[in-house]
C-alpha cells in the first residue's frame, strides 16, 4: 500500500493504481475526458491535471502511477487556471450547436466547461470543419464536435475486438473514422455512443427525439438474451424512447448490445392492443368478455388430454407459473412446454441447466473449451467478457466447431462428436490441455444439447471431469449457455413435461386446443386445432390463432427473469400495455376466474410470493444423482451450430426497424466483397 | 497542409517484387517475434519506392496482412506522415522546401517557377504526365537554402531562372546536376572554406 497526500488529506491506495483513482479514494472529483475505467490509458485529453509537489509543471493524474509520499494539490489556483486552459483549447474548435445536439443535457463537455471553464474565448480564426462519416445504421457523427479523446477507437480496439476505428491524419486535420467509412462489424457497437464524452458519436435511431430530463427512467432487465443485462428504459409517456445500460459488474459491467439498445422500436409497431377473434379467415376485434367466453366454451368441450399449453422465449416467470398453476389447477392437466426443439435437459439437477462458472468466472478461468457454442451471436455481452479474459489471462479457447470471426483467436476441431468423445475419454490433445488446466470451462450450447447423444456425451464430460477432480464444490466446469431470456427461469419453475413428448404430439396434430404464451417459434403445421395466441406482437404466433389476446412487453409488467448463471432479477415496469392488453399474468388469472369462479390469486404478490415458496422447495428437492448410467448407445453425429440469425432472434427484434437496417448494413457489404 | 485523402482511382492489387519483398523481410528480422508491426513505417517507405512513389489502398492492405495488424492501423500511420504519398505522383517528384530559412531566401520563386513549368496547382502531374510539385516542410539543408528535392537529388543554392533551367531539362528528359549550383563543395562557407584546407572533397 503507498501513502500519499490529496489536498492534505491522508490516501492508501493500492500499488500500480493512479493519481486519478487515489483523488477519487480520497473524495476528490477530477474532471475528465479520454479517461475510462473500462478502457486502456490515453492521457490525450489534459483535463485531468493536478499540482504535483516538487514538480514545475502540472501533470496529468490519470497517466501518472501514485507513488508513496507524493503531495498532490487539486484545489489551488495552478490547477483551476490550467483547466481553465485547456478548457479553452478544447472549445476552441468545438462548435455552439448545444441547442441542436442530441448530447445537450448529458454532456460531460457542456457539464464540464460550466464547472471548470471559462466563459470567453480568445480563439478569432476559422473554426474547423470535418465532414460527417458513415459508421453504420446505429451510429450518427458530427465529427466536428469530436474532441479527439479516442475512447471510441479504444473501445473497438479492445473490448470489441474489431479494430475498425482509427485517427487519421494529424494535428488540426486529425480525424476519427472507421476503415475507409465502412459500418463498424461489431454487435457491441452502439456503446461508443455511451462512451463519447461529446456529440460527435450520437444515437440514430433515437435523433432529435427526446431531451434527457424529459425521459422517465426505469431500470429494469434486458431481455433480448439470456445474460439478463441490466438496462435504463426511457420512456416518454407510453413510448420507449432509448434502452441504455447501467453498471453491473457481475453481469453485463458497462456495455449491452446492440440488439439489447436498439431493438426497443420494435416495441412501438405490429402491437396487439385487442382482443381478436377469427370469423372465416379474418380477424375480427373483439371484448375481453367475449374472447372468454369463447375459450370457456372450448375448454369444456373438449376432453382435458387434448389441451395444451406452450411459452415463449421473452415469457417472465410469474407468467409461467401461473400458466402452469392454470393447467394443473384448472385445468388438472400438465400439457405444458417451454421447448420448442428437443433438447436434452436435466431439470432434476440445477446444476444441468445453467452456467455453473458464472460470468465472473470466465475471468479466473485458463481454458474455454466451447461446444455447438457461438457465444458472439448468442450472448454478446459473455462474448466480450471471453474477449477480455483472453486479454488478461492469456487464456487458451478452444472450439469444437469452426466458428468464425469471434473477436479472439481459437483452436478448432472438425466437429464430429466422435472427437468430443475422444476428448473426454481422454485420448486427444486437448484431454491433458483440460487436465492441466486449473479452472477450465465448457461451455455447451444448445445446438450440442439438440444433438442425439447429448446426454451420453454430457454423463461422459461429467464422469471424467469428477475423476479427474475438475469438478468441486466451488468450480463447475461445466456451463449450459441458454439463448433465450426465459429459459433457465422455466426450467427453474419445472415447465417442462417430463412424461410425454407434447412437441411430436403436437406435429402429428393430436391436440384440439393449443394455447401460446408468446410462442412464436413452434415449427408445426396447423390442422383442426383451435389456437389461442396471447403475446404482444402480431407475427407467427398470431398468425395461426383462432383467438388473439393482447399481453404486455417485457417493458410494460414488472416481473422476474432469471439469468443464464441462474441469477433471479426483477425487471420493473417502465411502461403500460397499449390500448386494451393487459399484463399477462392478469390474463391467465382471469381466464380461470371466468371457467371456476375462482380467481387463481389474489394479486401479484400472492402470485409472486407462491412463486418464490415453489422456487425454494424445488431447489431442496435437488437431485443430484440421477444422472449417472446412460445406457444409449453411441453413434458418431456432425455437431452444427444452428443460430438464429442475429438481428431477428425474437419478436420484438422482428418488429424493429433499426434491427432490419443493421441486418441489411451487414448484408450490403457481403454483397460487394470489399470486406477483404 | 490539410488531411491528404487517398486517390480515387486504385490499382486492384498491389504485392511485393522479390526485391522488396527481400527487403521487408530483412527488415522485419530485425524486430522481436510479435513485435513485427514496428516495421510498417519501412514497409510502407518500400511499398512506395516499388509503385512509382505512392502507395496505394491496396498496398496498405497488403502490408496490414504481411504484419498481421488491423487495416485501419496502417492507414493511420500513410495519413499521418506527409512523406507517404496517397495518390500518383510523376516520374520526377520535385518537393521545394519552403520553411522559414528557404522563405527568407526566395523559396516563393522557386514555387513560382514550378507553377509555370509543371502545373498551376500543387500535386498536380503535368501535361506530359512525368512531373509533379509540392511544397515541403523543411528537408534539412538550410545552409543551401533556397532548395529543392527531385527524386533522390537535392539542388541547392536556387533562384528562378536556375530552377526553370533545370525544370526544363528534365522535361526534356535529361538530367539536370545535382548539388549547389553556386559551385559551392556541400556547404563550405561562401568566400572559399577556412578550415580543413588539406582536403579537396572534405
Amino acid at each position: 500500500m503507498l501513502k500519499l497526500k490529496v489536498n492534505d488529506i491522508d490516501v492508501e491506495v493500492e500499488e500500480g493504481l493512479t493519481v486519478l483513482q487515489a483523488c477519487e479514494k480520497a473524495g476528490v472529483e477530477i474532471p475528465r475526458f479520454c479517461y475510462h475505467e473500462k478502457l486502456s490509458i490515453a492521457g490525450n485529453c489534459r483535463m485531468c491535471l493536478v499540482e504535483m509537489e516538487k514538480s514545475p509543471k502540472p501533470i496529468a493524474s490519470c497517466a501518472m502511477p501514485a507513488a508513496e509520499g507524493m503531495n498532490i494539490k487539486t484545489n489551488t489556483e495552478f490547477v483551476e487556471k490550467a483547466r481553465k486552459g485547456v478548457m479553452e483549447f478544447l472549445l476552441a474548435n468545438h462548435p455552439l450547436d448545444c441547442p441542436v445536439c442530441d448530447q445537450g443535457g448529458e454532456c460531460d463537455l457542456q457539464d464540464q466547461s460550466m464547472y471548470y471553464g471559462v466563459d470567453k474565448s480568445r480563439f478569432k480564426e476559422n473554426k474547423r470543419l470535418v465532414p460527417e462519416k458513415n459508421m453504420g445504421p446505429l451510429i450518427k457523427t458530427q465529427m466536428t464536435r469530436c474532441i479527439h479523446c479516442t475512447r471510441c477507437v479504444r473501445f473497438a480496439t479492445e473490448i470489441a475486438g474489431v479494430p475498425e476505428l482509427g485517427a487519421i491524419g494529424r494535428g488540426e486535420d486529425m480525424q476519427i473514422t472507421t476503415y475507409l467509412e465502412e459500418s463498424m462489424q461489431s454487435e457491441l457497437s452502439a456503446n461508443v455512443v455511451d462512451l463519447c464524452p461529446v456529440g460527435a458519436l450520437t444515437s440514430k435511431p433515437y435523433v432529435f427525439e427526446a431531451r434527457p430530463w424529459e425521459l422517465k427512467k426505469t431500470e429494469t432487465i434486458d431481455v433480448m438474451d439470456a445474460v439478463g443485462s441490466n438496462i435504463r428504459v426511457d420512456t416518454y409517456d407510453w413510448e420507449v424512447k432509448r434502452v441504455l445500460p447501467i453498471i453491473n459488474e457481475d453481469i453485463n459491467e458497462e456495455w449491452i448490445s446492440d440488439k439489447t439498445r436498439y431493438a426497443c422500436d420494435g416495441l412501438l409497431h405490429q402491437r396487439l392492443d385487442t382482443p381478436f377473434i377469427k370469423y372465416n379467415k379474418k380477424f375480427e376485434k373483439a371484448s375481453w368478455a367475449e374472447v372468454y367466453k369463447i375459450i370457456k366454451s372450448k375448454i369444456e368441450n373438449t376432453t382435458k388430454e387434448k389441451i395444451c399449453g406452450f411459452v415463449g422465449d421473452l415469457t417472465n416467470m410469474e407468467t409461467s407459473y401461473i400458466f402452469k398453476e392454470f393447467f394443473e389447477r384448472t385445468l388438472d392437466i400438465k400439457n405444458y412446454e417451454s421447448r420448442t426443439d428437443n433438447r436434452f435437459i436435466n431439470i432434476l439437477n440445477r446444476e444441468d441447466y445453467i452456467f455453473n462458472s458464472s460470468l465472473n468466472g470466465i475471468e479466473e478461468t485458463d481454458l474455454i473449451f466451447l461446444v455447438g457454442s457461438n457465444p458472439r451471436y448468442e450472448a454478446t455481452i459473455l462474448n466480450a467478457r471471453i474477449r477480455k479474459s483472453h486479454l488478461n489471462n492469456n487464456t487458451k479457447i478452444y472450439s469444437l466447431n469452426e466458428n468464425g470471426d469471434l473477436t479472439y483467436p481459437y483452436q478448432s476441431f472438425d466437429g464430429q462428436t466422435q472427437t468430443l468423445k475422444n476428448i473426454f475419454n481422454g485420448q486427444h490433445e486437448l484431454s491433458k490441455h483440460i487436465l492441466n488446466s486449473k479452472k477450465p470451462m465448457i461451455i455447451l450450447g444448445e445446438s450440442f444439447l439438440r444433438l442425439n447423444n447429448a446426454e451420453f456425451l454430457y454423463i461422459k464430460m461429467k464422469e471424467f471431469l469428477s475423476q479427474n477432480n475438475k469438478l468441486s464444490e466451488d468450480w463447475n466446469p461445466l456451463n449450459i449457455l441458454s439463448c433465450d431470456a426465459s429459459s433457465v427461469g422455466n426450467f427453474d419453475l419445472g415447465f417442462i413435461n417430463k412424461e410425454k413428448n407434447i412437441l411430436n404430439d403436437l406435429k402429428s396434430n393430436k391436440f384440439e386446443i393449443v394455447y401460446l404464451v408468446g410462442q412464436d417459434n413452434l415449427d408445426f403445421n396447423k390442422k383442426d386445432e383451435f389456437v389461442i395466441y396471447q403475446g404482444s406482437h402480431g407475427d407467427k404466433g398470431a398468425e395461426i390463432a383462432d383467438i388473439i389476446l393482447p399481453g404486455a412487453a417485457y417493458t410494460e409488467q414488472d416481473a422476474h427473469y432469471t439469468n443464464l448463471e441462474g441469477k433471479i432479477q426483477k425487471a420493473y415496469k417502465a411502461s403500460y400495455p397499449p390500448g386494451e392488453s393487459k399484463e399477462d399474468w392478469q390474463i391467465i388469472n382471469e381466464i380461470a376466474e371466468f371457467m371456476n369462479n375462482r380467481k387463481l390469486f389474489n394479486d401479484k404478490e400472492e402470485l409472486e410470493s407462491s412463486m418464490f415458496n415453489y422456487l425454494n422447495l424445488q431447489k431442496e428437492k435437488q437431485n443430484k444423482e440421477y444422472l449417472n448410467e446412460f445406457s444409449g448407445e453411441f453413434k458418431n453425429e456432425k455437431l452444427t451450430i444452428d443460430i438464429k440469425p442475429y438481428y431477428f432472434s425474437n419478436i420484438i427484434a422482428r418488429c424493429s426497424k433499426t434491427m432490419i437496417e443493421c441486418n441489411n448494413s451487414k448484408l450490403n457489404l457481403k454483397s460487394t466483397g470489399t470486406e477483404g | 497542409m490539410s488531411l491528404r485523402r487517398p486517390a480515387k482511382n486504385q490499382p486492384e492489387n498491389f504485392e511485393f517484387n522479390n526485391s522488396s519483398l527481400d527487403a521487408a523481410n530483412k527488415i522485419v528480422s530485425k524486430y522481436p517475434k510479435g513485435k513485427q508491426q514496428s516495421a510498417v513505417m519501412a514497409l510502407l517507405y518500400i511499398a512506395q519506392r516499388q509503385n512509382g512513389n505512392w502507395i496505394p489502398l491496396a498496398a496498405m492492405k497488403y502490408i496490414a496482412k504481411f504484419l498481421d495488424m488491423p487495416y485501419i492501423k496502417v492507414y493511420e500511420v500513410a495519413t499521418f506522415y506527409t512523406m507517404y504519398n496517397l495518390s500518383p505522383v510523376g516520374k520526377h517528384f520535385i518537393q521545394v522546401c519552403t520553411t522559414t530559412p528557404c522563405m527568407i531566401r526566395g523559396a516563393s520563386k522557386l514555387v513560382e517557377a514550378c507553377k509555370e513549368k509543371i502545373s498551376e496547382n500543387e500535386c498536380e502531374l503535368s501535361n506530359d504526365k512525368s512531373c509533379s510539385w509540392m511544397e515541403v516542410e523543411c528537408l534539412g539543408a538550410c545552409v543551401n537554402a533556397p532548395m529543392m528535392q527531385i527524386n533522390d537529388e537535392y539542388y541547392e543554392d536556387l533562384d528562378k531562372e536556375k530552377t526553370l533551367k533545370i525544370l526544363d531539362q528534365i522535361l526534356k528528359g535529361e538530367t539536370p546536376q545535382a548539388g549547389s549550383y553556386r559551385g559551392r563543395i556541400n556547404n563550405e562557407p561562401e568566400n572559399n572554406r577556412k578550415t580543413l584546407m588539406d582536403y579537396k572533397n572534405a
